[in-house]
């Protein structure tokens, strides 16, 4: 009996050996995969930088894996390059992109406001209508709305890369999400009794109480503004209105061979960084972001 | 709660105010937008699809109404045989496709490693922070970024060259399969990450009783992902698959700024929006390109109808369901025990 319990106890001793090496190889393994993953994700940005480094005849004299001496070097040819002036268009998308994501974030949560607080007639249709018409591929208003704009003398202006982005539907989804989920209604009937009017009671007391679910669909709107390419490129034609996109792409059909190769990559470095400096600091948030934003649907 | 009620009640009477009017003002800048800049181009772009109307040179042709001329035209074969817009149709696809597997195949097996409380993987706010980046690129930098690393005299061809693989240049952009594979890995690198995170989500809001009962039960890793995991992911992965499906239908940047807008070689990474685009850029050409545009929402549509039809068919599977049952079942049990 006794030698018989210390046989199980011995055989399920090496069954749990078993299974903790099983374990820790797994885990060897799964680490390699997320550490390869990791690498190919940054590899590509990591030789962007390297490569804005080095000065032309570096480049085409072969490959480096460590920085060289002509990063400010590139970085002031870049910025004065007469063909693309990299400054305008820098300047040129942040006003597109900051107002975009000012009129995205006030307008959403204004909307969602109106749906959340206030009964009406036709508010579920309103509600369900929003939720349809997110899906819809927006290359389908492409075309007429390029026509539209063209007619309308609005070409070479940031009136249609600015306006539509009152009409979010998936921002005004997020809203509505967050507004069901901290906005007791009883704020809003506090702020009546103290006699402030509804528009002031959202200005003043709603607006703050949003401030995470604003900042999160603020950053999501100005990169994905920031990034825009197709819409801006039918629309734009002078020089100094471009936006970064459409100079990257001119850079890609001007005739590459003549080009400064360490200008190239400081542009696309100085394209990008805007970007990925905001990541950098609110990658926590952003992330988070990306999950409420999608799942709850 | 009913003194709430009461006093809001009261509180009405009181005043006899309605707040309704409110509700109107508040949502009228959407839809007044949306009206304006959505749903009337939406409708001009269907429209114009059945007028000729483009640019000949500096001369106007038309708009003259067509009927479905433009479609007739789209689908008839050219000299060669070829219908431009299935080709464009078929790159597209499997432009997209390629990418797409192992964008979610991979994106399962991070989202099962990232959950897995087995595992209990470290750093994960670090992995997550670094596949999750190159989402948030700008796709035309991004593109051009890889045109310079993989051109002729970029980075790859030199090392390639000088650990003496090749003896000269490998013009990554003259062939098919190498132009494809490079959309496809962009495509990948953009997106796994993004799909990733939304899958994380979604497997942490599955009951983790269901988990740790199947465990004790004795079934392995597989087992747990086909009968619990994937059945009760169903949901969320066919709305991540529909929504990537709708991406890869609009793809655009990453070609259109690789290949320099000619979808090269011989149009093989040429795709549908690259095609409406062209029509766009080179004449104006209103109606095709609108006849393109009701065609891709047609394909978007119908593709989106299928998908979620049959994957959702899959999750009503009674299989499916008789596994959650059983799995709560055992739950309980461990519970009790």
């Amino acid at each position: 009996m006794s030698t018989n319990s210390k046989a199980v106890v011995r055989k399920g001793l090496s069954d749990n050996d078993k299974g903790r090496l099983q374990l820790t190889l797994l885990r060897i393994l799964v680490y390699a995969i997320l550490i390869f993953l990791s690498v190919l994700c940054l590899f590509s940005f990591y030789l962007m930088i390297v490569n804005a480094s080095r000065s032309n005849a570096q480049l085409q004299a072969g490959f480096r894996l460590l920085p060289q001496e002509h990063f400010l070097d590139n970085l002031r040819n870049a910025w004065t390059d007469a063909s693309i002036n990299i400054p305008r268009g820098m300047l040129n998308s942040l006003i597109v992109a900051a107002s975009s994501a000012v009129l995205t974030t006030y307008f959403s949560a204004l909307t969602a406001y109106g749906v959340h607080v206030y009964e009406f007639k036709g508010k579920k249709l309103v509600f369900t209508f929003i939720m349809a018409i997110m899906m819809i591929p927006s290359q389908v208003s492409a075309v007429g709305f390029v026509q539209m704009m063209n007619k309308l003398h609005l070409n070479n202006s940031y009136i249609p890369l600015i306006i539509p982005a009152i009409a979010a539907p998936i921002v005004f989804f997020y809203m509505k999400q967050y507004m069901e989920s901290v906005l007791p209604l009883e704020i809003v009937e506090a702020a009546r009794v103290d006699g402030s009017n509804e528009f002031r009671t959202f200005n003043t007391i709603i607006l703050p109480i949003m401030k995470p679910a604003i900042a999160v669909q603020a950053i999501f709107s100005f990169v994905s503004s920031w990034n825009n390419y197709f819409i801006p490129a039918l629309l734009i034609d002078k020089a100094e209105l471009k936006t970064v996109p459409i100079m990257i792409a001119q850079l890609r059909s001007a005739d590459y061979s003549k080009f400064d190769l360490g200008k190239v990559y400081m542009f696309i470095l100085l394209a990008i960084l805007p970007v990925l400096l905001v990541y950098i600091i609110l990658s926590k948030s952003i992330i988070k972001g990306v999950t409420s934003g999608s799942v709850k649907g | 709660m009913a003194k709430q009620i009461r006093s809001e009640l009261g509180g009405r009477r009181h005043r006899s105010v309605s707040y309704a009017k409110w509700g109107y003002i508040f949502i009228t800048p959407f839809f007044l937008v949306y009206l304006v800049f959505t749903l009337v181009p939406q409708l001009l772009t269907v429209y114009n699809s059945f007028f000729e109307n483009y640019m000949d040179g500096l001369k106007q042709i038309g708009p003259t109404f067509v009927g479905f001329k433009n479609y007739i035209t789209l689908f008839t074969p050219d000299k060669t045989g070829t219908i431009d817009i299935l080709k464009y149709a078929g790159n597209t696809f499997i432009l997209w496709i390629l990418g797409a597997i192992p964008q979610f195949l991979i994106a399962l097996l991070l989202a099962v490693f990232f959950t897995s409380y087995r595992l209990n993987i470290r750093g994960q706010g670090f992995f997550k922070t670094v596949i999750y980046m190159p989402n948030l690129i700008m796709a035309s930098a991004f593109s051009m970024l890889f045109y310079t690393l993989f051109s002729n005299i970029g980075p790859v061809n030199q090392v390639l060259q000088s650990m003496g693989i090749l003896d000269q240049p490998l013009d990554f952009f003259a062939s098919k399969i190498t132009v494809r594979s490079l959309v496809a890995l962009m495509n990948f690198l953009m997106w796994f990450g993004n799909t990733t995170i939304v899958l994380m989500a979604g497997i942490m809001g599955i009951d983790q009783s269901l988990f740790e009962s199947a465990t004790i039960d004795g079934a392995n890793a597989w087992k747990v992902f086909f009968r619990i995991t994937m059945p009760l992911l169903m949901p969320i992965f066919v709305y991540c698959f529909i929504t990537a499906m709708i991406g890869g239908i609009q793809m655009f940047d990453v070609p259109q700024v690789l290949t320099n807008g000619k979808g090269m070689p011989d149009r093989t990474s040429f795709t549908m929006v690259m095609y409406l685009n062209n029509f766009l850029q080179t004449s104006k050409d209103y109606g095709r390109s609108g006849a393109v545009s009701v065609i891709i929402f047609v394909i978007t549509a119908v593709l989106g109808g299928i998908v979620y039809k049959t994957l959702a068919a899959q999750y009503q599977d009674p299989d499916a369901k008789k596994a959650e049952r059983k799995a709560r079942r055992l739950a309980k049990k461990g519970g009790n025990a």
